[in-house]
């Protein structure tokens, strides 16, 4: 009767249809779809597996019950071995029909499974899902782009850099003697030996990016220079000189090269005028040519 | 709007007429200048800072104890704009190795590094496809910081970009860490980098905080002459901004917060900054 009316001919609120199926909301539905012999209203006789709390129990319904809808389910609770919750669901529907029996033993082996999932997940390590709000973000955005706009990470950058160039962090590897050029250009005007004195400025502003035992060599070489001791070992350590004046301009040009193009420009103007100063100085040596 | 520009246009005329004793010119109010003023903001000459700073996790760093290892990892399942990402980074920072991480616990790989002798531990977290955080964890015992990265660029989307940046140790320069937030926070960046820069290599790493928010940007400069020098971007980019600060290793939990990002409460101002 109960079916006629409610179950497929006219509205039940349990009831969802969706194209291929439908399905009952019934909290004591026993498989969820919408038959006739599984809708808890339509049979008299009925029973489910429901679990609280981590607990499962088995619901039963019987037409004794029927006019006292608050004593309508029973409650038993099951045991929480597997296998004896079995043996209670089959001693408590015993003489049952064979449907709702299967039935409710296999939606107590679901919820016992999901029931193990739950707890193995909770041990391991979970994603708290953080709200992110539309109006923040926003306003966060905005907010770093003019700090981007007010940084000015360029000139920031090159400010501290030119600082530090000029603190001396760098030691010796830039020298940019501006003041000690001027004089030397005042001094060239002047005599022979303030060639050689350029000719040492020069040397030294060649040497950016060059190791320090480079350094310690050439400047033993100007001290020989100096001394003017041995004319042979001046053109022989001067010919080293050169040869690693050369190697080091080539190793600069290589490592700008890396960097940017337009380098090439303040070396090429220094090498011009230390060939100059080379021809000057060691006449009786054929390397000059081959720089 | 044409008042004020009216205002202006008087203002230059009197100028221009009275000529040398003219009133210098007023300056422009800008969001650092009228900065509320933070009381811990680190006085150069403060002792009780130098004093803090020497006894605090970062003094074998700074005594160059200890030289920087470092591991970079993920989130699970890193998507390949995250995996590029680590390498890059990986470039960046030397003395680095990258991990992909399955599934394993933070907890349980920290006391791993410690064992391996890592000193400092990155996990950029990644959320739909792109990193937009970062743990930065300082190892034996030492601040955890959260950060949220934003604008992450990496080398191939930088305009006029140099080559791949080489194995030289780059240069640090940390600008504008004013508070006492900003100390720590910048000595956590500086102890990424090994201690003895080879100036050889002409690279530098920049970490600028400009209103609570950190740019990283990695340069090749080159000295153009004594007033003059030239950059060229290489190397990714991205910006951050500091969540929390934790005082031991990253522990969600049960962790110590030294600084928490309040939104209600420290948003309000639009002058307030705290790093």
């Amino acid at each position: 009767v109960v079916w006629d009316t409610l179950g497929n001919k006219q509205f039940c609120s349990y009831k969802i249809k969706t194209k291929t199926q439908s399905f009952c909301r019934n909290e004591y539905n026993l498989t969820g779809l919408c038959n006739r012999s599984s809708c808890p209203l339509a049979n008299s006789q009925y029973a489910t597996i429901r679990e609280e709390k981590g607990r499962c129990y088995l619901y039963m319904k019987t037409i004794e019950r029927a006019p006292f809808p608050s004593r309508l389910w029973e409650r038993v609770l099951l045991s929480k071995n597997y296998e004896k919750a079995l043996e209670e669901i089959d001693e408590n529907l015993i003489y049952w029909p064979r449907f709702i029996r299967h039935k409710c033993k296999q939606r107590f082996t679901k919820i016992t499974q999901y029931l193990i999932r739950i707890r193995k997940l909770t041990l391991k390590r979970q994603r708290k899902i953080v709200p992110l709000s539309r109006k923040i973000e926003r306003r966060e955005k905005r907010r770093e782009e003019k700090a981007l706009i007010a940084a000015q990470l360029d000139n920031a950058i090159e400010k501290e850099l030119l600082e530090r160039l000029k603190q001396d962090t760098y030691g010796d590897i830039y020298n940019f003697p501006i003041h000690a050029f001027d004089k030397a250009l005042q001094q060239q005007d002047a005599e022979s030996e303030s060639e050689s004195d350029v000719e040492k400025e020069e040397e030294e502003e060649e040497e950016e990016d060059e190791d320090k035992d480079k350094r310690e060599f050439v400047e033993a070489d100007d001290s020989d220079l100096s001394d003017f001791e041995d004319m042979d070992k001046l053109e022989t350590s001067s010919e080293e000189e050169q040869e690693d004046e050369e190697e080091t301009e080539k190793k600069a040009s290589h490592s700008k090269s890396k960097g940017k193009t337009p380098l090439k420009g303040p070396t090429r103007r220094k090498r011009p005028y230390i060939e100059i100063e080379y021809e000057k100085e060691a006449e009786p040596t054929t390397k000059t040519k081959t720089s | 709007r044409q008042e004020k520009l009216a205002v202006k246009k008087k203002r230059r005329k009197e100028r221009e007429a009275l000529g040398d004793k003219a009133p210098p010119k007023a300056i422009p109010k800008t969001i650092e200048n009228q900065r509320v003023y933070d009381e811990t903001t680190v006085d150069p000459n403060d002792e009780e800072v130098a004093f803090d700073e020497a006894t605090d996790e970062f003094a074998p760093y700074f005594n160059r104890q200890t030289v920087p290892k470092i591991l970079i990892t993920t989130s699970d399942r890193p998507r390949g704009r995250t995996v590029r990402f680590c390498e890059q980074l990986s470039t960046v920072i030397p003395n680095s190795h990258v991990y992909y991480r399955r599934g394993l616990a933070l907890k349980r790989i920290i006391p791993q590094c410690i064992a391996r002798d890592f000193t400092d531990l990155i996990v950029i977290n990644e959320d739909r496809k792109i990193p937009n955080g970062l743990v930065l964890s300082h190892l034996p015992d030492g601040p955890t910081a959260h950060f949220r990265m934003s604008s992450v660029r990496l080398r191939k989307e930088i305009k006029r970009k140099g080559k791949q940046p080489t194995e030289h140790v780059p240069e640090v320069i940390l600008n504008n860490f004013t508070t006492r937030l900003g100390h720590s926070v910048g000595r956590m960046f500086a102890s990424l980098f090994p201690h003895d820069p080879q100036f050889i290599g002409r690279q530098v790493a920049t970490f600028h905080n400009q209103r609570d928010y950190i740019f990283f940007r990695f340069h090749r400069y080159i000295f153009k002459s004594e007033k003059k020098v030239g950059i060229q971007e290489l190397g990714p980019r991205f910006t951050l901004k500091l969540r929390s600060l934790q005082k031991g290793t990253f522990d969600s939990k049960f962790g110590e917060y030294e600084w928490i990002h309040k939104r209600r409460e420290m948003d309000t101002s639009r002058r307030k900054f705290h790093l």
